[in-house]
């Protein structure tokens, strides 16, 4: 494995967009190529290396290749999208799109991350050590194709709108998360394991959501149908199982009707 | 003057017969000449394919309903919006592109001349700024009559006379083209939550049936002589078997003969003809009813077809028959818009994915290429995909090599996931027609153009007419054996002339054009009843003023009006 270190040593005006920063890109270039790809600040062209002290060495491959930053980003978006393979490392905050239609490879930001982490992923792993905003493993807006496959982990609490039409994959929120879960969503699984506000599953068709903490404001389209044990995350629980949402069309599977799944830690 | 020279190019010109013939090309002051002087700028077109500017029959390009589309679909121009480059603006979009994207795109194909397939009256306001916002084409609007309060009334007692003069006023107020019908009845009858699934179901309320709404607006059109025939979208669009009701539509112009004074032969222009082309009774035994539509059209010389190729693409579909896009959103379950326009039409959007992967969708794509191919005369049988419905306009060069050729379509076809069964419904696996560059000019330029009643400007490269001139990087005497080549060479027109100005050179925009908007001016007798019977339903029905009814002529500056005397 090799590593190419990236550290910050300006910071934008505006924001930067850095489609540039993944393993699949770097893969194969030396640092002072690196430092020359195109990175836009508005509608103004720069280059990397105009923002980032960039040495170490990249692999022959994306999944030979690894990319660690060390500083705070938080005026960069889409560090990792489209990564297929190798892995980033960010030392402190990252700003929208983190992984943004990854699909495979590993991220690990050990601040916060802003909004759209995860967006239309497909494979790979995202570890978040801080809070994420909004819009965690959502899809990209005015898309019915979400979040497909991997895992997004936030070690903190999250904002609203997360895995709005996913259709696999996993996303745990350790902490609490505000509205709009699994909206739209046709597959994939969600935990959070603190409190949700409201809006858990609007539009849901299939899929799996667990909330070890309370929902304060229950939807009126998911119905209780009993107790359930689940062992989840290497814990097991007793929930309360809802299904829903019934104001939404559901596929059928052998003559019976595929609901999406509430899963509430029962007290 | 600016003069130009088109030196040593392989001409292919059907209005002049001309196949390949080498011969040079003169412009001056915008219009083709016989020769030109020694200072005149010459363009070097040796051993290149030489044609007259595309004419597009049938396209949604511009109107609330592309707005509506391109609202609610960021998705489409994610990762497919090119960067500006310098002095060009920003392009956006696949399946519903920007103004400037759909200006420059048609450009780089070599497109002369777009027609927006359907204008709602009431918004002709919004049709037209969008036309002028789109640079380089030349562009008209066809407003929807055949759910019209107004037509209904009229035709339902056979008053010809007044509909004619309503069309003339409607025509002058929305700077329309022609007469186009989206789903005759059905439409008017979404209103009820209805639909005229057969040309012989009354409209609820009007109780007049789609066979004597299109019967009667093919009388209005003949009797005003107006350039087009009507444009029509039949009923029961992409419903398997629909394609009974397609040929007793088309009977409905038996023995009709055109009325005008601008060389068009066809009464009945019948559009995206392969959503109209379906047998079975079901998704399930979905077959291609592709041949028994053809031989009908291929023996009728006064009706003319455009195709509306299924391109294999995420689209967005757009029509203003409402009740159908209501269907196809309950198959799709995806986003979908729904409008009512007062007393004229309705609207919906719905997007769609014609998948590889699914059954219907290849044989949707193999039944435009059938009907493409099945065509005897290529003069009456034109190219789309029914933009963007079907598929986006940028995907015609891809059409174009499908139809040019066989290994490309077998190429395809091998593709299909459910390839067998596609071979099953339909017959393109055993055509072995491939068209010639002459018949694909036919389709593409002298056919339309003649069509639209446009002959004397667009379509041809005769003395007089317009100088729209693209040339294509296409050896004719060595044509690539790769059908990719052909498809690349119809994309990037190496040069594209738009009335006299090079606007494309090597597939890259160079000017923003000369653009113009046709309409028609029908000129009819005074006709104090509809005027009256105009002025009360602004009073009673119209939620404006008859005064802020009109297009403002500072929104279409740049006009090329058709005066068309419907006394005579």
């Amino acid at each position: 494995m090799a590593t190419i270190r990236m550290k910050p040593v300006k910071t934008p005006d505006l924001f930067l967009e850095c489609f540039c920063i993944s393993p699949d890109v770097f893969a194969g270039k030396t640092p002072t190529e690196i430092s020359r790809l195109e990175v836009r600040e508005g509608k103004a062209r720069n280059e990397l290396g105009d923002f980032f002290d960039i040495a170490g060495s990249s692999g022959k491959t994306a999944e030979e290749t690894d990319i660690f930053i060390d500083g705070d980003c938080s005026r960069v978006k889409y560090i990792g999208s489209k990564m297929t393979a190798g892995s980033v490392t960010v030392n402190g905050n990252a700003d929208m799109y983190v992984g943004g239609w990854m699909k495979g490879g590993s991220i690990h930001v050990r601040g916060n991350v802003d909004s759209f982490c995860g967006l239309a992923m497909e494979g790979g792993e995202i570890q978040i050590d801080g809070n994420a905003q909004n819009y965690v493993g959502c899809a990209y807006r005015g898309d019915w194709r979400g979040m497909r496959g991997g895992t997004i982990r936030i070690n903190g609490s999250a904002g609203n709108d997360i895995g709005t039409f996913m259709l696999g994959g996993t996303i745990i929120i350790e902490k609490d998360a505000f509205i709009h879960i699994s909206t739209h969503a046709e597959g994939g699984t969600v935990v959070i394991k603190g409190d949700v506000q409201s809006r858990v599953g609007g539009q849901m068709v299939k899929g799996d959501i667990y909330v070890f903490g309370t929902i304060e404001h229950m939807l009126p389209g998911f119905k209780e149908i009993g107790t359930v044990d689940k062992n989840i995350l290497g814990q097991s629980m007793k929930f309360r199982h809802f299904i829903g949402d019934l104001g939404e069309r559901h596929p059928k599977k052998k003559g019976r009707e595929i609901y999406g799944n509430l899963y509430l830690r029962a007290s | 003057m600016a003069e130009l020279l088109i030196k040593n190019g392989f001409v292919v010109d059907p209005s002049q017969k001309m196949n390949g013939d080498v011969a040079d090309i003169a412009i001056r002051d915008g219009t083709i000449v016989e020769k030109v002087g020694s200072d005149a700028k010459v363009i070097d077109a040796k051993g290149k394919v030489v044609m007259p500017g595309g004419v597009d029959i049938h396209a949604h390009v511009a109107g609330p309903k592309v707005n509506a589309g391109r609202l609610m679909r960021p998705e489409d121009k994610l990762f497919k919006s090119p960067n500006a480059q310098e002095h060009y603006r920003v392009e956006m979009g696949f399946s519903i592109p920007s103004t400037f994207k759909t200006g420059y795109d048609y450009a780089r194909m070599g497109y002369a001349f777009v027609m927006e397939a359907a204008m709602p009256p009431l918004h002709s306001p919004h049709v037209h700024e969008e036309i002028h916002d789109t640079p380089i084409i030349d562009e008209a609007a066809l407003p929807v009559f055949a759910n019209n309060w107004f037509v209904m009334e009229y035709l339902k007692k056979e008053e010809i006379e007044n509909t004619a003069a309503y069309v003339a006023w409607l025509l002058s107020a929305t700077k329309g083209y022609g007469i186009k019908l989206v789903n005759p009845g059905g439409t008017a009858a979404w209103a009820w939550g209805l639909n005229c699934l057969s040309i012989d179901d009354p409209v609820p309320f009007y109780d007049i049936t789609p066979a004597e709404i299109i019967a009667g607006l093919i009388k209005t059109n003949e009797y005003l002589g107006l350039p087009h025939s009507i444009h029509i979208h039949q009923n029961s669009l992409g419903v398997p078997g629909n394609y009974k009701v397609t040929l007793d539509s088309l009977k409905i112009a038996e023995g009709v003969k055109a009325n005008n004074k601008f060389d068009r032969e066809q009464v009945m222009h019948s559009t995206h003809i392969q959503f109209h082309s379906y047998g079975g009774d079901s998704w399930a035994n979905f077959e291609s009813k592709a041949k028994e539509v053809m031989d009908y059209v291929n023996t009728h010389r006064n009706i003319t077809v455009d195709l509306g190729c299924v391109t294999l693409d995420e689209t967005t579909t757009m029509t203003a028959d409402g009740p159908f896009e209501h269907h196809l959103n309950s198959l799709n379950h995806l986003k979908w818009a729904n409008t009512d326009v007062e007393l004229e039409t309705a609207a919906g959007v719905v997007p769609y994915v014609y998948d590889k992967d699914i059954k219907v969708c290849g044989i949707q794509w193999a039944i435009g290429l059938e009907l493409g191919l099945y065509a005897k005369d290529p003069s009456r049988t034109f190219i789309t995909t029914d933009h963007p419905n079907a598929g986006p306009f940028t995907r015609y060069p891809r059409v174009i090599k499908w139809l040019m050729s066989q290994k490309a379509r077998e190429a395809t076809l091998d593709s299909l996931k459910y390839c067998s069964k596609v071979i099953d419904a339909t017959d393109l696996h055993g055509i072995d027609t491939e068209r010639t560059l002459y018949e694909i000019a036919q389709m593409t330029r002298t056919g339309p153009a003649k069509a639209l009643g446009l002959s004397h400007v667009y379509g041809g490269l005769g003395p007089g007419l317009d100088a729209n001139v693209a040339v294509y990087d296409l050896d004719l005497n060595n044509m690539p054996t790769d059908p990719e080549e052909i498809e690349k060479a119809f994309s990037r027109a190496l040069w594209f002339v738009k009335s006299g100005q090079v606007v494309v050179k090597d597939g890259e925009i160079t000017h923003h054009g000369n653009k113009r908007t046709v309409w028609v001016h029908a000129k009819v007798r005074e006709n104090h009843q509809v005027t009256r019977d105009i002025q009360d339903k602004f009073l009673k029905n119209y939620t404006l003023g008859i005064g802020n009814y009109p297009v403002w002529d500072h929104l279409a500056p740049n006009p090329y009006v058709i005066e068309v005397d419907g006394e005579a």
